[in-house]
């Protein structure tokens, strides 16, 4: 990576290589303030991905938050323009409750937003955008795509109870078939309409092989001909071997709509991308225009990076009255071959890979 | 090499009890049996490696991704709720969660009931969902003498035979949930290993339904 690969730090790597990535698309780089009116996520808590948000009493007595997520404040400041597309890309730091950890953390995030007349080629290109964003980050990755019409449609004609829709989503997400059996009995939705959740659970793999058997099941509804549309423009891509259509994808909330995905790459046990359409909380936030986009959670990538196992290259030690500008050119021919530290005497707990020695302006290794 | 598919198995009898599943569906280990305190065990030629974990930590160590899937009792599921994938109901290992007190308590709707329990989060939840005021008292162990002793008015926790209720002069009152030991997987791992979990869910499905 340009020389600079062993230096970065894996999450440091991505964000180089993404940014050169989005903005090759057209996508203009959004800067923002660390902060943002708490009103904000109070309105459009669904939205969030976790509850907290650590606030705070500005100096004229508002209450501001640390932003939480990056989505919302890009909305507020976007303008509705008919038959345009605004593209924009962010590398920013956010503060929620970590998943993993259970307590507030700084989180490196990255994604582009898309909004105002999205079609189903900008829908690609934000596809196209994610499996390359993967594909950047590790060779081995999955795109996993689903359709919330799918869903949607077969809910829909049952007037579910906002708690019964909630329950048949958890199973769906957790691919939970035997609980959505007993799910599907507890709110009376229709055997026909249960049997054909429990097989859409069980969908998982390549469109080609999924989509038949999708079709099989429930005909070709306007969000299977989308999901075909968009899948099969990725015939013969490089990308075309990421795709895996799972059902399993059910963004959380009211505010989606549409095509919604998930990334995995190997060596990361959970997604590290996440995006899908979110025209209903532009409307909710009274735009008119559609939306779709993608984040790239940058603190889950990293672990599986090789630790060096010393902390420096090369240690060399000097000796004081020693000549300075023969021992900094002795140091800097070294540096040549990775890090060096200069000490007079070697530190307790300091690991390298070499240790050398100048003395009588010459480099001795020891 | 072959990639090893990583299993975490419950120590304990229902440990056992899944192993035997897993071996049946053509995953076996034979080293797994031999008589020592080895608690990784691996058959490089069927692809598999297993580990014995505490129960309650299967979940976690699937979630984390150190293991691709594990077999977790759907206490422990409801309790954590970790980002897994709940792939099948394995039939075994089944009891109830359940609202356990002394013989012939009376519960008074006026005064804040005094839940005893491990599992905080499922008795929270219960409760929440019948509008009661409830105040949890999180143990560790013993829950059954917190009723004896005056600590609670009763408790929430597993029971299989209620055999350790009756001996401590307690009932069961309320069902809160059936549990039974569930197959669970990462979510990474469901994509990068699908072909042989996808076989271990097939075998092991055709074993449920017997």
């Amino acid at each position: 990576m340009n020389g600079y690969g062993c230096t970065l730090k894996k999450e440091e790597q991505a964000v180089f290589a993404l940014r050169g990535l989005y903005e090759q698309y057209g996508y203009a780089p959004y800067k923002m303030s660390k902060f943002e009116e708490y009103d904000l996520y109070v309105r459009n808590k669904e939205f969030l991905i976790s509850d907290g948000v650590i606030t705070f009493t500005d100096t004229d007595g508002k209450l501001m938050a640390l932003k939480p997520d990056v989505t919302l404040s890009i909305i507020k400041n976007s303008r509705d323009e008919a038959g345009c597309v605004q593209r924009v890309y962010y590398n920013e730091n956010v503060y929620r409750v970590s998943e993993d950890a259970h307590c507030f953390k700084e989180i490196l995030q990255t994604g582009v937003e898309c909004m105002g007349d999205i079609d189903d080629c900008t829908l690609y290109e934000v596809l196209r955008l994610a499996a390359e964003s993967l594909r950047r980050i590790h060779p081995k990755a999955v795109l996993d795509i689903s359709h919330l019409g799918v869903l949607e449609d077969l809910l829909a004609p049952l007037a579910l109870s906002a708690e019964g829709q909630a329950a048949v989503y958890r199973c769906v997400g957790e691919k939970n078939a035997h609980e959505l059996q007993a799910v599907c009995d507890t709110y009376g939705i229709p055997d026909p309409t249960a049997d054909t959740l429990r097989r859409l659970v069980g969908l998982y793999g390549p469109p080609a092989a999924v989509l038949p058997r999708l079709a099989d099941l429930l005909g070709e509804t306007p969000a299977v001909a989308q999901l075909r549309r968009l899948t099969d423009a990725f015939a013969g891509s490089a990308w075309a071997e990421m795709l895996r259509i799972d059902f399993s994808v059910v963004a959380a909330g009211r505010y989606y709509n549409g095509i919604v995905f998930k990334g995995f790459v190997a060596g990361s046990p959970d997604s590290v991308l996440s995006g899908g359409q979110y025209d209903k909380l532009m409307r909710r936030m009274g735009r008119r225009g559609k939306a779709v986009g993608f984040a790239v959670y940058l603190d889950r990538l990293g672990r599986d990076q090789e630790a060096a196992g010393y902390d420096v290259d090369a240690l060399l030690l000097y000796k004081d009255g020693c000549d300075l500008a023969a021992l900094m050119a002795a140091a800097d021919t070294l540096r040549q071959e990775g890090t060096l530290i200069l000490q007079k005497e070697i530190p307790q707990k300091l690991t390298y890979r070499r240790l050398y020695a100048f003395e009588d302006g010459e480099v001795r290794p020891l | 090499m072959k990639e090893m598919l990583n299993i975490a198995l419950p120590k304990g009898r229902l440990g056992e009890k899944v192993y035997a599943m897993f071996e049946q569906a053509g995953f076996p280990c034979p080293s797994i049996k031999e008589n020592n305190r080895k608690l990784i065990f691996e058959n490089q030629e069927a692809g598999v490696r297993y580990f014995w974990v505490k129960p309650s930590d299967v979940a976690i160590y699937v979630e984390r991704g150190a293991a691709d899937i594990g077999v977790a009792g759907k206490d422990i599921l409801l309790e954590y709720r970790p980002q897994v994938y709940e792939l099948l109901d394995l039939d075994i290992g089944k009891c109830r969660m359940a609202v356990a007190a002394p013989a012939g308590f009376r519960d008074d709707p006026n005064r804040t009931l005094r839940v005893a329990t491990k599992f905080s989060r499922i008795a929270r939840d219960y409760y929440a969902g019948q509008g009661r005021d409830i105040d949890i008292i999180h143990l560790n162990g013993s829950i059954e003498i917190a009723p004896i002793l005056g600590l609670s008015d009763v408790i929430v926790d597993i029971v299989e035979t209620g055999t350790t209720l009756k001996e401590n002069n307690l009932e069961v009152t309320e069902t809160v949930v059936p549990i039974s030991a569930r197959l669970i997987a990462n979510k990474a791992s469901f994509k990068f290993k699908n072909e042989p979990i996808e076989k271990i869910l097939q075998q092991m499905a055709v074993l449920t339904e017997r």
